[in-house]
């Protein structure tokens, strides 16, 4: 089962990983967008993480909303609202349960899912983060590790597409030849995730003081109990 | 690269404390991001609302004041403000007569305005929205975000502003936004890219003798590029690729506008050639601005929008406007 200390511990994993790849991400917004996706994450999850301490949500939903609902606080752009979207509206699927299963959290993270492919109105194959995160949540059944690498795997896939959707849209064939940035970061959210998963909770709320500790990526921890 | 900045991470805010120095008849509120005009709420008066990234100045926080916008919210360098600070903006600014949102057609401003028009509906604002969509550079069709919005923001403000400053209704209001929108074309150009002050460096790579043809407002590269032009065989391009889509039967306001590098003596000789081009084309001019408006940081380039106009149309431009970036008749 998961509880709301594993939740908070994939936002902080997630915060410490785009924090890393800040520099990554800009520069892959840069030949196809305005070259700020990363310090627009950064921004937003720093405020995540700050928010997760002050005010200590105790359920899984809980932690998502408020997670979500500081991205669409802080980030701006297209991001913001869209990432805000995912983790709001999967931790209200979550509802106030003290804990949840693999299967329910699985769940609602294909409603995140959805509710962000609803708001963007794109769909696979448009070059968006939707390319990532569609083949995580298909793979979540099987495990974290699985859906961490179809997230990884739809990232690099959308190099050859055109972009559809957002800024990229606008230089039609010439997106082509470009990992999108979008379905970059959000495999690096499913792999804070697995990487969570995969971690041992020794110690409880300490994690979210923005440590490291989460962020193991290597399966050498053997499988967590979750 | 070289910029009159502290840091990267300041810009936006330092530039608002600046603003509200120089502009005591407006509340500039640094902390939270919005500009409004002194007076607001004007009772019985519409709010017009619009915003988007910094970076585009005067574009909009330079055009809060009476006779155009009630409020603006700016973002970071070249990202959508956030529904937060739209909100606030609404509450400011409405008087009970209702709020319109003017968006420019960007993902991340359509979103975000999407999201703070229901949040505001949430506390008992009247809201309305319209969407700017002028770029011809841009297919518009399923498979791309659309046209984008760029220099007709400034005549749809105006106009807008003009009718709400008049004491029309909100549906009145939204109602001549979107004919100054529906009526409206814009295309741009770059002569070099802009650098952001997070990244440091060009956001696209331009030789130094070529151009590139149909840029947005973001620094992102536009549909064409080629090897450098005449000041008239660039107002050439750039209107016949506005008439290809916009026959206009009545006069136009023209707008031969800057991206913020490229002085005025650049922008009027290139202003007299598309006039000449209208003139061949047999399109009336009933009014010209030209200057940095609607800007791109440090690019170099214009852009030129034309807004088809009747006689109520004009009366409104030519309505008294007082903003830090555009006054006239008062």
């Amino acid at each position: 089962m998961l509880d709301a200390d594993f939740f908070r511990r994939w936002m902080t994993a997630a915060a410490v990983s785009v924090e890393h790849e800040a520099e990554r991400l800009t520069a892959l917004d840069s030949p196809i967008g305005d070259a700020d996706h990363g310090s627009n994450l950064r921004r937003g999850f720093t405020a995540v993480v700050a928010a997760l301490e002050k005010e200590a949500p105790d359920t899984p939903g809980a932690v998502l909303v408020l997670a979500g609902r500081q991205l669409i606080s802080t980030v701006g752009g297209a991001s913001g609202p869209l990432y805000g979207t995912l983790l709001r509206r999967t931790g209200k699927a979550l509802g106030d349960a003290a804990e949840v299963s693999e299967a329910e959290f699985t769940a609602a993270l294909r409603t995140g899912v959805d509710a962000v492919m609803t708001l963007g109105g794109a769909a696979p194959g448009d070059k968006t983060m939707i390319d990532a995160l569609v083949p995580a949540v298909e793979a979540l059944g099987e495990s974290f590790e699985v859906a961490r690498a179809a997230a990884e795997e739809g990232a690099l896939a959308t190099t050859p597409l055109q972009a559809r959707k957002g800024r990229a849209s606008y230089l039609g064939e010439r997106s082509i030849g470009h990992q999108d940035p979008g379905a970059t970061s959000a495999a690096l959210l499913i792999a804070a995730l697995a990487a969570t998963a995969d971690a041992p909770d020794t110690t409880g709320t300490a994690e979210t003081h923005g440590t490291t500790g989460t962020m193991g990526t290597t399966g050498t921890t053997g499988d967590a109990d979750v | 690269m070289k910029m009159l900045i502290n840091v990267a991470e300041t810009v936006v805010a330092d530039a608002l404390r600046g603003m509200a120095a120089a502009h005591p008849e407006l509340t500039v509120d640094v902390e939270n991001r919005v500009i409004v005009r002194r007076d607001a709420p004007v009772a019985g008066k519409v709010g017009l609302v619009s915003g988007g990234g910094s970076g585009h100045e005067p574009l909009h926080g330079g055009f809060v004041g009476p006779g155009m916008l009630s409020a603006a919210c700016p973002g970071e360098v070249f990202t959508s403000p956030v529904p937060d600070q739209m909100v606030r903006a609404a509450a400011a600014v409405d008087s009970g007569a209702g709020v319109l949102f003017i968006v420019k057609n960007y993902t991340g401003d359509v979103l975000n305005f999407d999201m703070a028009a229901e949040l505001a509906a949430d506390e008992g604002i009247r809201i309305a929205k319209m969407l700017v969509n002028d770029d011809v550079a841009v297919t518009d069709s399923l498979y791309t975000a659309g046209r984008r919005g760029t220099g007709a923001t400034l005549f749809v403000e105006k106009i807008a502003g003009a009718a709400a400053e008049e004491g029309q209704t909100l549906e009145q209001v939204e109602a001549l936004a979107r004919q100054v929108n529906e009526n409206s074309r814009s295309f741009g150009v770059a002569l070099s890219a802009c650098t952001t002050p997070a990244k440091g460096s060009p956001t696209f790579d331009l030789p130094a003798g070529e151009l590139e043809l149909g840029v947005g407002i973001h620094g992102e590269p536009g549909r064409e590029r080629r090897a450098m032009m005449t000041s008239g065989e660039i107002a050439d391009f750039a209107v016949n690729a506005i008439l290809e889509d916009l026959h206009p039967r009545n006069p136009v306001l023209l707008l031969v506008n800057g991206m913020g590098a490229t002085p005025l003596l650049e922008l009027y000789g290139f202003n007299a050639e598309v006039q000449r081009v209208l003139a061949e084309r047999g399109v009336a001019v009933a009014r010209t601005l030209v200057g940095n408006y609607v800007t791109s940081l440090d690019m170099a380039g214009a852009s030129v929008t034309l807004c088809q106009i009747d006689e109520e149309l004009l009366r409104l431009y030519d309505a008294p406007v007082r903003t830090p970036g555009l006054r006239w008749g008062m």
